[in-house]
Order: C-alpha cells, then structure tokens, then sequence
C-alpha cells in the first residue's frame, strides 16, 4: 500500500519542484472544477438530492448486516456467487482462486480502486496471469510501472509527450513513423492494442460503483466502454467491491447517479452506465457463464463503529481531491496512498495505520472546500482533525512540534499574557514583512516559507478592534 | 463452518458489533424489508418532469450535447432510411448486425432500402449494428438497453458505429420512471443480465482532459426516435 510515514514531506518536496507535475496539474482546474460547477448549475435540485444521498447511505450502512444479506440472495437467485473477504489477503486469495478454476490466462480489467488497494494485479501476475488494465489511464499507468494519481483520471499527473514516449517504448512492434502527438492518436492506438486483449481474454474484472440490494446487481460507470468489454466478452465476470457499496434500491441508486457523474467530471451522467445481474441466461448469445462478486471488509466494519464511519458514505467521485489546495500543488503520488487528497488522508490512517499515515491528516489547510464540494456531505476535515488529535495523543509529533502547541497552548489560556506577546509580535511581523506584507523568510518557519510565503498581520489585533468598535455598555 | 461460511459470519458479526445490534433485530429487518418492498422515489428534477414534445426535445438535445447523432423518423420506412443514409454518411458499407428484436424485424427493410443484416451477437469485424431501447429517460438522454437475444450486449459495444431506435412512446421523463417500465416487463427485483444505460458515443478524457470520441466502445451513435 506505498509509503506513507517517512516519505510524504520528501515527496512534496519534490513535487513542488517537479516542473512537468505542475503543467499536468493545471488540467484538474480546467477539465474538473469549472465542469462541475457547472452541471451543479444546471440542476436546481442538487443540493436536496446532496441530502437525500446522504440519508440513504446512513439508512443503508446502519442495517448493512441485512442489506448485504438481501443482496447476496439476489445475486445467488440470478445465478452468481457472492464471495466475503475480511481481508485484503482473503479478496486477493479468492481471486486467484476463481481466475485459476477458469484456467485463465489472461485477465481484463475494468478500473477498480478496490483492487488497486489490494494489490490485485501483482498477486495475479506472480501466479503467472497476465494482467491488462483496459481503462486507457490506468492501461498508460501499467506501461509505466506506476499507479494512479487521481481517484477518477490516473493519469492526470502526466502531460502527452510523457504519454506518448511510453507508447512508443512499449509499442515498438508498431510502424515508427506512426503519428502519435494527439490525443485522439494515442487513443487510436490503445483502441487497437486492447481490443486483441478483449477479445482473447479468459477473465474480466471489474470494480462497482454501486451494488443494488433489490436485485442483486453491480453498478458501473465508465465513458469509454472499457468496462463493459471486459464484463461482456471473457467467460467469467468477476465484480471486486468494498462492501459499504451497497443501496436499497434503484431508485435509492438513481439519486446517487445523479450526483456521481456531476461531482466527479461535471458530465450530466457518464456515456454507460452498466446494471450487470447475474451471468448468461438462457438463451442469451453473448455476456459471461459466470459471475462472481468478491466483496471486501478491509477495515470497514471496524469503521462502522468509530469516529469514521461517515467516511463510508463516500462514493469515490474525487471532487474533494480536484478542489484541494493540497492535491492542487503536489498531486497524487506524494501521498504515498492509492487514496489521496482528503478522502484519502481521512481513508489511509484507517487502512495503513496513523502511525505509518500521520503526514497526511496533516498536509491541510483546513479551508473546507473538500466538505462543501463532497455530493455526500461527508465532514472531511473534522474527521482530519481527529486523525490529528489521535497522532497527538500517540505521541508521534516530534518534540519540537509538540513543545511549540505546549508553549502556545499555555499563552491561549492566559489572554493577558497572549495579548501582551500579540502586541509585540505583531508589529514585529508586520515590519519585516515591508510593504508587499508577506514574509517570505520566517525563523524556525522554513518549512513554511520555503515554498510559499506568509501573509503577515496586517493592523492592530482584533481585540483592540473589538474594544473600539463595541457599543458602551455592552460586553 | 466451510471456510466462505466462515469468512461471511466473521464480515457480518463485525457489522453487527460495530453498530451494536443483534441479528434478529426484528425492528431492523422490517425496516429493511419495507424499504425493499417500497423502493420509495426521491426528489424528481423538474426537468424530468416535462410532457409530451417538450420531453422529446429534452432527450435530443442532451444526447446532442453528449456527442450522439439524433433523428426524429415519423414512420418506419423513414427508420429504415435513416439508417442507410447514416452508413453511407459513416463511409460505411450497407451491412449491419442486429438481434431477433421483433419490432426492429418488422421494419420494411426489402420495401424500402437494400441493407444486408446478419443476426445474432456482435463479431470483431462488425462495423455497425442496430438496436431497440426498452426505454428512454430524457433527464439526461439515457436510452436503457436490456441484454438477451433481441438486443445482444456486444451490439452497443464492439462495431464502430451503435444504432439505436426508440419508439416516441417509451420516452419517460426520470431514471425512476424507466425502471418502473423495466419492473413491468421483467417483474419486480428482477433484471436481465444486463441493463445498459447508454448516453452518448464512446469517449475518454483520460489525456489532459482533452476530450476524445470512440475510446473503446462505438465512435458514432446514431438514435432514431420512431413516431
């Protein structure tokens, strides 16, 4: 699951420096956050159904017991398999197992966090399956021996020359002179390569974005069709979900729908859309023979009962990611997670543990866009604030962190002493900051300054203000 | 217990301890069956909600923004014609792959235009195919495809350019509204092996956020709206 603990704060570092991360990530500005303020616009009723999302999925994960037991029925009824994994272990091992009964040899993918969390590809590949991931980014991060960047474009961190050196390094069998500096050409020719891969497959898996407990089905949405080859040609379906996917219903499933597309790309629903129940009916000439579901707990059972369990209404549509200052400035991978952004600095801690994670509740700046961008109204930086508090309490800030919170803890609570430092500090401050009114050196606060600078305090302190402005004879 | 037993009792008794319930919680269970037997509907956009003409435009004009080709046919010689002079538009020859749909077998395909059909799932060197949706939601421009020998799956997915006829009648205005048309059809909790919802040609974005027709699935989607 990466590195978190010792590398994030280098790996920052070096994303900040990283000329050709910076270009790519002007892209989440201009191909995310302008589109989805947008959709929002066009739809009067979006911040109702925000509401009703939420109270389904409360309403669903307090009688999940009884929702993933109807579902399992449904799904048994229409002639699948439902297959209960506690641990990352347990999906990887049930995988293989299923893949290996079917003699494959060649697995299709869908794009599926799940399985990218538990590390599904390298497992299969070391049991000597091979693996091709068909969503076009996630199949351009497999050429580069990398994993995603983003929840929902894995490959936002790189630009079309990088893209296009990878296809020419991996492609060689193709004609050199072949043109490949368009977009719409390096799609042409992933087109092309994949759809061998489609068509020879033994083995399709794919993630779900939602599973419906009335029928029995998996739910996914893709814009290139990708998942749909890989649920529809190979012999055997393999569906690979986290078991807080679940709704009550399709209607239940309609509302959340209408959030998914909007929040995530800004598109008013994706181009497919994909209810898969069950494998091949009688009759039916083409879809899988068989079709399995694996769901997975990884921890979030345990969730269900602490401080995070409003996490789990989350729907994986990276909003929060593409309106992070945080995410804006270093991308994906310096969080050292398949998760990153808010959703994954609140998800990591519980998967990883806080002790391997505790960088990554702390890389915010707590302006709460993540929470009013979330079509799931999920409370993203308080429950960052609590990954933070639990750091504290474990000891894991170094001691000069810790004595620094001592020292200004012990002033907050004595507001003469802290108003008499403020007076002093202040003007302080506000000299060496000259006229621009930023410091863009501080001492002991390099960290800080070295890659931005300081808005220093402007005027009196706002007690004196408050002082002067009150009425007379008011507190 | 069987080792997947296992595993099962052990995920459920965890969600059982975490929101500290029993089992056999009767209060839970009729809350459950309840919500199961009543799927009730939440808040329907107004725009759903449009009748008649109004709703039709609604269902052109968001498909025509998601990238698809839309004709209104009055009847079903036109139908017929619409789809020849599309392939030819296509540079496409006059062949296409369709299911045994009985409405799409009733068209006056001999009477009207020579187009060759071959029946039966989508092959690799399929170039175009035609398929019936049982339904459309006009909120979105969504045609809802269901999966069997009339229309099979690989007819929407594997040919470069997707047909897809939709009587005026089975236009609805809301996602609700079209799955009720689905549990009339296959009875309630009950679905085909597929049900597609298609709103546009193939696409992805994945580089630089530049915008691409044809990723995988069909790079032109024509739909014809019959009456």
């Amino acid at each position: 699951m990466g590195n978190g603990r010792q590398d994030f704060k280098t790996n920052a570092a070096r994303a900040l420096a990283d000329i050709a991360l910076q270009k790519a990530l002007q892209n989440v500005k201009r191909g995310f956050v302008v589109k989805r303020e947008a959709a929002r616009a066009k739809l009067p009723e979006f911040d109702t159904l925000r509401e009703e999302a939420r109270a389904i999925k409360d309403h669903t994960l307090s009688h999940l017991d009884l929702y993933l037991d109807a579902y399992e029925r449904k799904v048994a009824e229409s002639g699948g398999s439902v297959h209960y994994a506690p641990t990352a272990a347990d999906a990887r091992a049930i995988v293989l197992r299923l893949c290996q009964e079917a003699g494959a040899k060649l697995v299709t993918k869908g794009k599926s966090m799940v399985s990218e969390e538990i590390g599904l590809n390298a497992h299969l590949q070391a049991a000597k399956i091979e693996v091709v991931e068909t969503d076009l980014g996630e199949y351009i991060v497999q050429l580069r021996g990398e994993r995603p960047s983003h929840i929902i474009a894995p490959v936002i961190h790189l630009n079309k020359e990088m893209i296009e050196a990878d296809f020419r390094r991996a492609h060689q069998r193709l004609p050199r002179e072949r043109r490949l500096d368009r977009a719409q050409d390096i799609v042409g020719e992933a087109r092309i390569l994949l759809r061998e891969k489609f068509l020879s497959a033994d083995v399709g898996i794919t993630g779900a974005n939602l599973l419906i407990a009335e029928t029995g089905s998996s739910v996914i949405v893709t814009n290139e069709g990708n998942g749909d080859l890989t649920s529809t040609l190979p012999r055997m379906h393999i569906v690979v979900a986290s078991i807080e996917k679940i709704v009550p219903t399709l209607e239940d499933a309609a509302t959340i729908l209408r959030l998914l597309a909007r929040s995530a790309t800004g598109q008013e629903i994706t181009t497919y859309t994909t209810f898969a129940t069950g494998p091949r009916r009688e009759g039916d000439p083409d879809g899988p023979t068989a079709y399995h579901v694996v769901l997975l707990d990884n921890g979030r059972s345990e969730m269900l009962g602490n401080e995070f369990a409003d996490m789990l209404r989350c729907i994986r549509c990276g909003a929060c990611l593409n309106h992070c200052p945080v995410y804006g400035a270093i991308g994906g991978h310096a969080y050292g997670s398949i998760y990153p952004g808010p959703m994954g600095a609140v998800l990591t801690p519980q998967l990883q543990g806080i002790d391997r994670a505790r960088d990554l509740p702390n890389a915010s700046s707590f302006c709460g866009r993540c929470e009013a961008v979330c079509p799931m109204d999920i409370p993203l930086p308080d429950m960052m604030r609590t990954w933070r508090e639990r750091d504290f309490a474990r000891g894991n800030p170094p001691l000069s962190e810790r004595l620094l919170l001592k020292v200004w803890a012990y002033a907050a609570r004595r507001s003469r002493l802290y108003h008499a430092l403020a007076r002093v500090v202040m003007p302080f401050l506000a000299r060496r900051a000259g006229a621009r009114g930023r410091l863009s050196q501080m001492p002991f606060g390099k960290a800080w300054t070295g890659t931005r600078d300081l808005p220093a305090p402007q005027g009196r302190t706002f007690q004196s203000l408050y002082a002067r402005a009150r009425p007379k004879g008011r507190p | 217990m069987s080792a997947p037993e296992e595993a099962r009792a052990t995920v459920l008794n965890r969600i059982r301890a975490a929101l500290g319930v029993a089992s056999l919680d009767r209060a839970r269970r009729t809350a459950v069956a309840r919500r199961l037997e009543r799927h009730p509907c939440g808040t329907i956009p107004s725009r759903a909600t449009r009748r008649g003409e109004e709703r039709v435009a609604l269902l052109t004009d968001m498909l025509t923004k998601q990238g698809a080709d839309v004709s209104r046919v009055p009847t079903q010689k036109e139908a017929v014609g619409a789809i020849a002079s599309y392939l030819g538009t296509c540079n496409l020859p006059p062949r296409l792959r369709m299911g045994a749909d009985p409405v799409l077998a009733a068209l006056p395909w001999r009477e009207a235009w020579d187009i060759e059909r071959s029946f039966g799932r989508a092959e690799p060197g399929d170039k175009a195919s035609l398929s019936r949706a049982l339904v459309a939601a006009a909120e979105t421009g969504t045609l809802f495809l269901a999966s069997g020998r009339d229309n099979p799956t690989t007819l929407s997915f594997l040919p470069e350019a997707h047909t897809i006829l939709i009587a005026a009648s089975d236009i609805v205005g809301s996602y609700e509204e079209a799955w009720d048309r689905v549990r009339a059809i296959y009875g309630r909790g009950t679905l085909p092996r597929t049900v597609n919802l298609i709103s546009g040609p193939s696409r992805t974005a994945d580089i630089e956020q530049t915008i691409v027709r044809g990723a995988h699935g069909p790079r032109r989607l024509l739909v014809l709206i019959l009456g």
